[in-house]
């Protein structure tokens, strides 16, 4: 077991050399550029190749380029230049190439700042780029989920041939903690039959997202959309704390959930029964274990550092004979747990 | 002297009488017929077959790999 | 009997949906006559950019990747960096390579990347309906400058094959026509040294194809000849702009 005191983008850019990764083109963008400059070191010491693109747009087409060849493909971003690579991400879920893109997201709209924030929801979940599809996004909210997550990205772009999104953010990723270094076993990239590899006398292979013949194009976003359902059924992820006796249940992703620990902590020495519920996978989303908790409690604190994103997604899940409280933060500054505690006072009467 | 055994191939079906071989024919032994193709052009024809030598320029020319050209070995 | 002139093997679908008088079948045919002459039909593999060379993958039979518009050469760049061993080249037009993808191809050529470019400009953008491109020639009509380009308003043709030429990780620069035989039979032999280049790894190569657009350009197919003669040619010289003797070893 290889222990080690990590940062989380260093966590993130070690998952995915493990994983594999052979290709990783990036564009300088704060605060995300310590994992270019980890795999600009690391990566050829391992065979793979770093490109340092001209632009973020040309970074996701580079990986729409090498993922065809069927290797393992990544780029890292921050919320403006995840703006400019939806046209590759859609590209890619249209050609159904596996890659993952990972987005520290900072503020906007337009520059907005640099710190921390979870104003990309909507983004990431949504779709994004132009088109019908999902892909699948997962959100962590430690450094040891920086590794975790992005190697089962890897898995499920492979698995699924989609893009897959680590929708992280500043905190998380410049935080240092317990890293337990591991590479699951038995996780093995699947045989890509479909990617260009040696032709040797074989049929021609196209990779496209074009289809304008028929109705091969609505055979198709059918396909991806059977793909979404599959996702909803296998790759859903979620965490629950204290949630059986809660009285109020904070939902929360990424590093709000995390202050939302603390905050439980201290709500429950004073006789509040707080609990967290903390969706992983953004997209599949887990509704079926939020609206299961609506058995055994009936107020929700939605918490994010947005002026309400999730928090759409949460009343559509859990519909209006629960209470659900909002409070939003679309600033830099990380809520505290006192902050939370004396929010959930506020709006819940207490 | 044995006369050089020549041919020319034209997949009339996929011709769309745009004339770049009839213009660059050097023997002007091409030309566009009357009849109409299925695609709805008047398609080229060899008009003067004794003229052609079978150098292969128009197919050389031809956008729609229309021609092929075939000449004995000699 | 022996063939003067035969379909090439790669080009498995003669049957273009191409205009009357275009030129991009006669750029097709040159692409798949370098192949079959370099035997690369298992290596060669395809990056098609958007506009009518979108489909150049029902014609061709090689391994092709379709592009967004643009991104041609950022795809080729994946592409040839993890398969080296594949002769990779693109095949766009001058609003894809000259417009909306101007940064990646700049940048692809100053990274020298060892892929082929097959530039086809026709100074118009064919598929979207006669657009004015980044090449339209000055005075030129097209449906979206109805009274002529005019350079205060929409500035000046750009020269590819001259610009490509002054960057260091360029190996060929070349613009070629094939409007008339003697340009044509150049043409076949600039394509052909531009694929046997990249197997040599010198770098990165680039055609430039001066093309005709009947249809966009309101004319006959004859009238669209004398065009690329007597208006684009003088415009866009034709000729080799940078060619490297030696693979790159700086």
């Amino acid at each position: 077991m290889n222990k080690l005191f990590s940062r989380g983008s260093d966590a993130l850019a070690m998952a995915a050399i493990d994983s594999g990764l052979k290709f990783y083109a990036g564009y300088p963008i704060t605060p995300q550029n310590d994992i270019p400059e980890f795999l600009s070191r690391e990566l050829p010491k391992v065979g793979g190749t770093f490109v340092q693109a001209e632009s973020e747009v040309a970074s996701i087409n580079m990986l729409l380029g090498a993922s065809s060849c069927g290797f393992r493909v990544m780029t890292s971003s921050s919320s403006p230049g995840i703006s400019l690579m939806q046209e590759g991400i859609s590209y890619l879920a249209g050609s159904e190439l596996p890659a993952v893109i990972v987005n520290v997201s900072r503020w906007g709209p337009g520059l907005g700042g640099i710190g921390a924030s979870q104003g990309d929801y909507h983004q990431a979940t949504k779709g994004g780029g132009h088109g019908d599809y999902f892909i699948p996004v997962f959100a962590p909210y430690s450094v040891q989920e920086m590794y975790d997550l992005t190697v089962k990205a890897f898995d499920v772009a492979d698995k699924y041939r989609t893009p897959a999104l680590i929708l992280a953010d500043v905190m998380i990723s410049l935080m240092r903690e317990t890293l337990i270094r591991r590479y699951p076993e038995g996780i093995k990239p699947p045989e890509k039959s479909w990617a260009f590899g040696e032709r040797k006398g074989e049929r021609q292979k196209i990779i496209k997202s074009l289809y304008l013949k028929g109705n091969e194009l609505e055979v198709h976003n059918w396909k991806l959309h059977k793909k979404f359902e599959e996702m909803k059924k296998n790759e859903i992820l979620f965490d629950k704390y204290l949630c059986d006796d809660a009285d109020i249940i904070i939902v929360a992703f990424g590093m709000v959930a995390r202050v939302a620990r603390s905050t439980i902590e201290l709500a429950r020495e004073n006789g509040l029964k707080l609990g967290l519920f903390r969706p992983i996978s953004l997209v599949p989303y887990p509704e079926e274990e939020l609206f299961s908790l609506t058995k055994t409690c009936k107020n929700f604190f939605v918490i994010e550092m947005n002026t309400g994103q999730m928090l759409y997604d949460v009343m559509r899940i859990l519909g209006r004979n629960v209470n659900i409280r909002f409070y939003g933060k679309p600033s830099s500054y990380v809520p505290t747990p006192d902050d939370l505690f004396n929010k959930a006072k506020e709006l819940f009467n207490i | 002297m044995k006369k050089t055994e020549k041919k020319l191939t034209i997949h009339k079906e996929r011709c769309k009488g745009c004339q770049i071989c009839v213009l660059y024919c050097p023997k002007k032994a091409l030309s566009i017929g009357e009849k109409l193709n299925k695609l709805g052009y008047r398609y080229v024809v060899l008009s003067k077959e004794d003229a052609c030598t079978a150098c292969g320029i128009c197919a050389e020319m031809c956008p729609d790999v229309v021609i092929e050209v075939w000449r004995d070995n000699e | 009997m022996k063939a003067v002139y035969k379909k090439p093997e790669v080009l498995k679908n003669p049957c273009f949906h191409f205009c009357p008088g275009c030129h991009h079948g006669t750029v097709h045919k040159l692409v798949a006559e370098a192949i079959d002459s370099l035997n690369l039909k298992d290596s060669a593999l395809a990056v098609i950019g958007v506009g009518c060379g979108v489909f150049l993958y029902d014609y061709l039979d090689v391994d092709s990747l379709e592009a967004p518009h643009g991104r041609g050469l950022a795809v080729a760049t994946g592409v040839k960096r993890v398969r080296p061993e594949r002769i990779v080249f693109t095949y766009q037009g001058d609003g894809d390579l000259a417009s909306i993808g101007m940064a990646e191809s700049v940048h692809a050529a100053n990274r020298g990347e060892n892929v082929t470019v097959i530039f086809v400009n026709n100074t118009i953008y064919g598929m979207t309906g006669g657009q004015m491109a980044p090449t339209t020639l000055l005075g030129q009509v097209t449906t979206t400058s109805p009274y002529g380009r005019e350079f205060h308003r929409d500035g000046y043709p750009i020269r590819m094959a001259e610009m490509l030429a002054t960057l260091e990780g360029v190996a060929l620069s070349a613009r070629v026509s094939v409007c008339t035989p003697k340009y044509l039979f150049d043409a076949k032999k600039i394509i052909k040294k531009a694929f046997e280049m990249q197997l040599d790894n010198m770098g990165f190569t680039f055609v430039e194809v001066l093309s005709s657009c009947p249809t966009n350009w309101n004319m006959s197919s004859m009238d669209a000849l004398n065009r690329v003669k007597e208006e684009m040619i003088p415009f866009f010289p034709l000729g080799v702009f940078k060619e490297r003797k030696m693979p790159d070893v700086l």
